[in-house]
């Protein structure tokens, strides 16, 4: 029962900010901690009292001066470490700006232009956050305070509106409303199925059984993938209010967020706004007075890829072996300690309180008709802007990639919007998306009808200096080894898939090769036990569908057209451009090139080891692979 | 007129009633498609790994039928060309996955990874073998594991958790990677939960796990042997298995044509473990007379499991006292040979004693050494069933026209007693039999307890003799024994006597029999030793040749020298927490 009315803490919390002088900010989102920004933290701490500036560090009765605190990723992932004074928003700030910047923007509120944002495309000066394309074009439901509030202070998130929501469907609505009010909004599961939210609640609430649970899939593992970490670092009371939220559906007592262990900060995160959401008696016995317990216990997973398969998660939840089940029964009947279970994805628990603030109606006007909603994408590759985005589902790949995410590069990095060749879309169960499909909606069925998926969201952009023989290759490498070992298809068609893969980018391969890696693709494919297997020939299927001239190109031509595959390559300088100075000759270790000075050398190709070193050394480019 | 609430499915055209099947692969083959799967047992949890029961589902497509629960209306295709293409992949892949020279494998004849390939006509693989020779562990007496032949179907996995809750191996490693382990990864031997049992063997598809055969090379050795005398004896379940290899239906007793092939391999003296069978018997329920007078450690538990003997010291060491002290038939009946050759004026190393059985526990027995006197073992070889098949085979003896022959005297001798131990509820039905005419000398006629026979795996029955009231029970299979001590140790169950056989259906199911799946032909087995019962003298104590060894050999039962060559002593094996 809530000890202190949520009014009233929110008013606490407003008479408390006044107090402060201004508000900084740093990014404390895994990509800007790997970047460094835990160092400008603590610069901005120790200049600050040097410069004698009063700061603190939490919202409290006594807090004054500047505020700073960290916030969860903010999504800018390319150009931290991020650091906002105000509204001043800084990119790729280092601890020796941080004097400055205190000196002049936090005392002076003067700005500092060369920490601001350029634009390489039209050379703008973007002062605030809503000046850069990259979040102006977004539309950031979900994402909205992550980054912007302390995930640290439940306080924060109570005076943003947050678990308002929770206590309204708990104090005013009946269990069938809150089901009712989520199958109309049309949300779908983040996580990758797209299973509508709403029915998976229902069915789980029309179970007679009384212990119930609500589980949080937090085992995000797609390479590339890295929303459900943000939310949970960023707004973990979001997740929290979402189960309640999803508990007040269908009646569970108790939920457990999985999270897995590689996520420390999201553990850490999550546990803490647990107990601070317990303190001040959110969660635990009759939850807003409606006799109703619920209650929420963190277990790190131990970092297998096929524990985001709700079945192999539900066992490795109980201490069994993440190995998936056959189905029926769904986890909606029996699921954790062969009990109803709801286990809904981050994302999507994160997104219930939004659903219920804005209604369903309201919802279901963003994104399209089968698939409402905002969706994130974690954008990588040969993009300018990489990080972390959120859109309408619905927006076209090009809107995405071009207006967002600033373009496709090239491989030194400069814009070049020409230079796009592919998409691999939803992770290593996704598929690739082709120039020709730029004008796709991305929604769960528009993704399904190319034979891509969602996936969770991520989303990895291609130049054409990128072999799609060796990409799917990569993908597979990643489900040949996350694969659980159950099922026959996927433990040894994995396997052999890669290994016919190998054959290829290598040289062995023959047109027999790749029937047969057809054949065996769509066999795993078809006959998988889970999701894992179903899908993991996807980036396969894909690339032999959209790119088999590359395909064929390594094994009728014996050459990689995108000149990646190293044990294709054929060294050869070309006489026209060869000086003769002799630099290639002695860089090579095994003496394979030949010719006299001032004359046209040659590579023997008998000899070659192809590690490159004459193409390197080359300062004519005269060496072509 | 039809029945309207009947449901049906429709498989390959024929309309197919659903009748509490669980699944569609059980309906396919009562529809009589006996696809070959490898994973799916009967008697176990549906675990849907080897995705070879594939059907085509109308309006969904390609499905595995053992996960697919029977809905009316359901329309199925068993051999269409894509289901075919896709077993055929899968199949394929297994091959390609480990070590499978058929010519050269303990299961060859006997292996379903080969019968299917075989079916299906493959004679060339598309993918790459990954034929990793992994290290044989032979450590174990009783069983032999070769990762290299395993193809993960998990039914040794299964069978050790549900059927017996032992849980001495499991899944280790992941993806391409993974591997059935015991704990920490220990080899067989070392294992601290392994009791033998060999249930595992019995479900392994492949020769992954099989009973260790080794000791068939040494049995040729004795046999050859210039000097030495070679003993052998059969027990009961042995002669309702073996003739199933040479094509002689289930439950067929080929005790005759054993004894016939037995003497053909070069044997000196074929017996009967039977004849020790009624031997343990008398010594049993004496000390079952004794104890229930005395009320001294209630319930009695029957020893002559050497699995279930293991699991009480392994699991339950508290239940050691109630354990009856007397030997297995197996292990009266080596020192019992040996006597009477010393007796006779023979050396005891200079008689080798074979025991053919249908279990692999039984070569962990023979081996413990509390069975040796001084470096002589009571036993001296243990060879499975499926091993004398081989033998017989290797011979070149045509078994199913051999004449039938009698089994050498004295110890060829039995009652309708000794041969029923073969079969769950055996020993106790011998033991009553034995009881009821030892506390009621006047009773007429034969009591027949027919509720202990194997129906459900729960038995129970009540011998009354005047005012008193015997309560004994019966079961088998591990975890069921489990629940049955658990419950007595709660004081919710209240029995005298209790058999356990930590095979389900007793030694006709033992991991040395020939390989089967499902309930009817360990029936079958059953129903055999029963038909040679009716056969036979009625209770232990008929048998004139075992009643003879006590005035010759063994003096009076239960006495000293009894004591010596025919009880023992258990010792706690569990890990000290």
């Amino acid at each position: 029962m809530l000890n202190k009315d949520l009014k009233k803490i929110t008013e606490e919390f407003n008479s408390q900010y006044k107090q402060i002088a201004g508000r900084i900010t740093i990014c404390g989102g895994t990509g800007c901690v790997a970047n460094g920004c835990m160092k400008v933290y603590e610069a901005f701490q120790a200049e600050m009292k040097k410069q004698k500036v009063t700061f603190c560090l939490e919202i409290s009765k006594e807090c004054q001066g500047h505020y700073l605190s960290l916030s969860g990723c903010q999504g800018f992932c390319a150009h931290g470490p991020l650091v906002t004074v105000n509204d001043i928003f800084y990119t790729h700030v280092k601890p020796e700006d941080v004097p400055e910047i205190i000196e002049k923007t936090v005392v002076k509120g003067e700005v500092i232009d060369r920490l601001l944002y350029h634009n390489p495309a039209t050379g703008d000066v973007c002062e605030h956050k809503d000046d850069i394309p990259f979040y102006a074009k977004q539309q950031r439901i979900l994402l909205k305070d992550s980054g912007r509030i302390n995930p640290r202070d439940i306080h924060e998130y109570i005076a943003n509106g947050g678990y308002a929501q929770a206590k309204r469907v708990f104090t005013e609505m009946t269990p069938e409303e809150v089901c009712k009010e989520m199958i109309e909004s049309g949300l779908r599961g983040r996580g990758g199925a797209g299973f509508p939210t709403g029915k998976k609640w229902d069915s789980a609430r029309l179970e007679k059984e009384p212990k119930k649970y609500i589980v949080c899939n937090g085992d995000e593992g797609d390479p590339g993938a890295f929303m459900d970490s943000a939310v949970m670092e960023g707004n973990p009371n979001a997740v929290l209010e979402g189960m309640m939220i999803a508990a007040r559906a269908t009646g569970a007592d108790e939920g457990v967020v999985y999270v897995r262990m590689e996520y420390p900060l999201a553990v850490r995160s999550i546990r803490a706004a647990i107990k601070q959401a317990e303190e001040l008696g959110i969660l635990g016995d009759n939850v807003f007075g409606s006799g109703q317990n619920f209650r929420i216990r963190v277990m790190e997973g131990a970092g297998a890829y096929v524990c985001g398969e709700a079945s192999a998660l539900i066992a490795s939840v109980e201490g069994r072996r993440g190995m998936p089940r056959v189905k029926p029964p769904r986890t909606s009947s029996k699921g954790l300690f062969q009990k109803p279970t709801v286990v809904n994805n981050v994302e999507t628990l994160a997104l219930v309180p939004k659903v219920y603030e804005m209604g369903a109606k309201e919802f279901k006007k963003i994104g399209t008709e089968k698939s409402s909603g905002t969706k994130t994408f974690a954008v990588t590759g040969h993009v300018a802007n990489t990080g972390l985005t959120e859109v309408p589902m619905g927006t076209t790949l090009r809107q995405l990639i071009d207006n967002v995410a600033g373009g496709t590069t090239n491989s030194d990095g400069t814009i070049n919007k020409d230079a796009f060749k592919a998409a691999q879309i939803g992770g290593p169960s996704g598929g690739c998306l082709t120039k020709d499909q730029l004008d796709l909606p991305l929604d769960f069925d528009s993704l399904k009808s190319v034979g891509a998926m969602i996936g969770s969201g991520g989303l990895v952009v291609m130049n054409e200096h990128t072999c799609m023989v060796n990409v799917a290759r990569f993908f597979l490498e990643f489900t040949k080894n996350e694969s659980c070992g159950k099922c026959v298809p996927c433990r040894e068609g994995t396997d052999q898939m890669l290994s016919l893969l190998t054959d290829i980018v290598e040289g062995r391969g023959t047109m027999e090769t790749l029937d047969t890696l057809e054949e065996l693709a769509r066999a795993v494919q078809k006959t998988s036990l889970c999701g894992l297997g179903q899908s993991a020939p996807n980036p396969v299927l894909s690339t032999l569908k959209n790119f088999r001239e590359e395909y064929i190109a390594h094994v009728k031509d014996k050459t990689c057209p995108a000149g990646v595959c190293k044990a294709l390559a054929k060294y050869r300088i070309l006489a026209d451009k060869c000086k003769g100075c002799g630099m290639c000759k002695r860089a090579c270790p095994v003496g394979a090139i030949d010719g006299q000075v001032g004359k046209p050398h040659q590579i023997d190709a008998n000899k070659c080891i192809k590690c490159g070193n004459c193409q390197r050394t080359c300062k004519f480019g005269a060496v072509t692979r | 007129m039809e029945n309207t609430a009947q449901k049906f499915v429709t498989i390959e055209g024929k309309k197919v009633a659903i009748e509490g099947e669980r699944n569609l692969l059980e309906l396919v083959r009562k529809a009589g498609f006996n696809i070959t799967t490898f994973c799916y047992q009967p008697e176990l949890a549906v675990f849907g790994a080897c995705r070879m029961c594939l059907v085509e589902l109308e309006g969904k497509g390609v499905v595995t039928s053992c996960t697919v629960p029977p809905k009316d209306g359901m329309v199925i295709h068993v051999n269409t060309d894509e289901v075919r293409k896709l077993r055929r992949i899968n199949l394929e892949l297994l091959l390609a996955s480990g070590n499978h020279d058929c010519t050269l494998c303990e299961k060859s004849g006997n292996c379903k990874l080969q019968r299917m390939a075989k079916d299906m006509g493959v004679t060339s693989v598309r993918f790459k073998s990954k034929n990793v020779k992994t290290q044989r562990d032979c450590t174990s007496s009783a069983l032999v594991r070769d990762p290299s032949k395993c193809i993960l179907c998990g039914n040794c996995v299964r069978v050790c958790n549900e059927i017996q809750s032992i849980g001495a191996i499991d899944f280790a490693c992941r993806g391409y990677k993974a591997k059935i382990a015991t704990a920490f990864d220990k080899s067989m031997c070392e294992s601290k939960e392994c009791v033998s049992c060999g249930q595992c063997a019995r479900v392994c598809p492949t020769g992954a796990l099989t009973p260790n055969s080794a000791e068939v090379e040494d049995v040729y050795k004795a046999i050859n042997h210039p000097t030495k005398k070679v003993a052998v004896h059969i027990a009961p379940a042995v002669r309702v298995g073996l003739g199933e290899i040479f094509g002689i239906p289930a439950g067929v007793s080929v005790d005759g044509k054993i004894a016939a092939a037995l003497r053909m391999l070069g044997f000196d003296y074929v017996y009967d473990t039977s004849f020790a069978a009624d031997l343990t018997i008398v010594e049993e329920a004496s000390e079952f007379i004794r104890r229930f007078t005395e009320k001294d450690h209630l319930p009695q538990l029957t020893s002559c499991c050497p699995a279930w003997v293991s699991y009480v010291e392994k699991f339950v060491p508290e239940f050691i006292p109630n354990l009856s002290s007397a030997r297995s038939p197996m292990q009266m009946m080596g020192p019992v040979l040996k006597a009477d050759f010393v007796e006779r004026g023979g050396k005891r190393e200079d008689l080798v004693v074979v025991a053919v059985m249908p279990c692999s526990a039984k070569k962990m027995e023979a081996k413990l050494d509390k069975f040796y006197v001084d470096d002589n073992p009571d036993t001296d070889h243990v060879v499975t069933t499926v091993a004398l098949a081989r033998m017989i085979k290797d011979a070149g003896i045509d078994f199913a026209n051999l004449a039938d022959e009698e089994f050498d005297h004295p110890f060829g001798t039995k009652t309708g007693g000794g041969v029923i131990f073969g079969a769950s509820g055996g020993v106790m039905e011998a033991a009553l039999r034995y009881a009821a005419a030892e506390l009621d000398p006047k009773r007429e006629g034969n009591v027949i307890f027919e509720s202990l026979r194997e129906t459900k795996e729960f038995r129970e029955a009540e011998l009354k003799v005047g005012d008193i009231k015997v309560r004994v029970a019966v079961t088998s299979g591990l975890k069921n024994a489990r629940k049955l001590l658990e419950d007595v140790k709660a004081g919710k169950a209240h029995y005298d006597f209790i058999e356990v056989m930590s095979c389900q259906g007793g030694c006709v199911a033992g991991a040395g029999q020939p390989q089967y799946e499902g309930w009817k032909i360990r029936k079958q087995r059953a129903k055999g030793l029963y038909a040679d019962d009716a056969k036979l003298a009625y209770k232990s104590q008929d048998n004139k040749d075992v009643m003879a060894l006590y005035g010759r050999v063994l003096d009076k039962i239960g006495g000293p020298k009894a004591h010596q060559l025919l009880h023992t002593h258990y010792k706690s094996q569990k890990e000290a927490k």
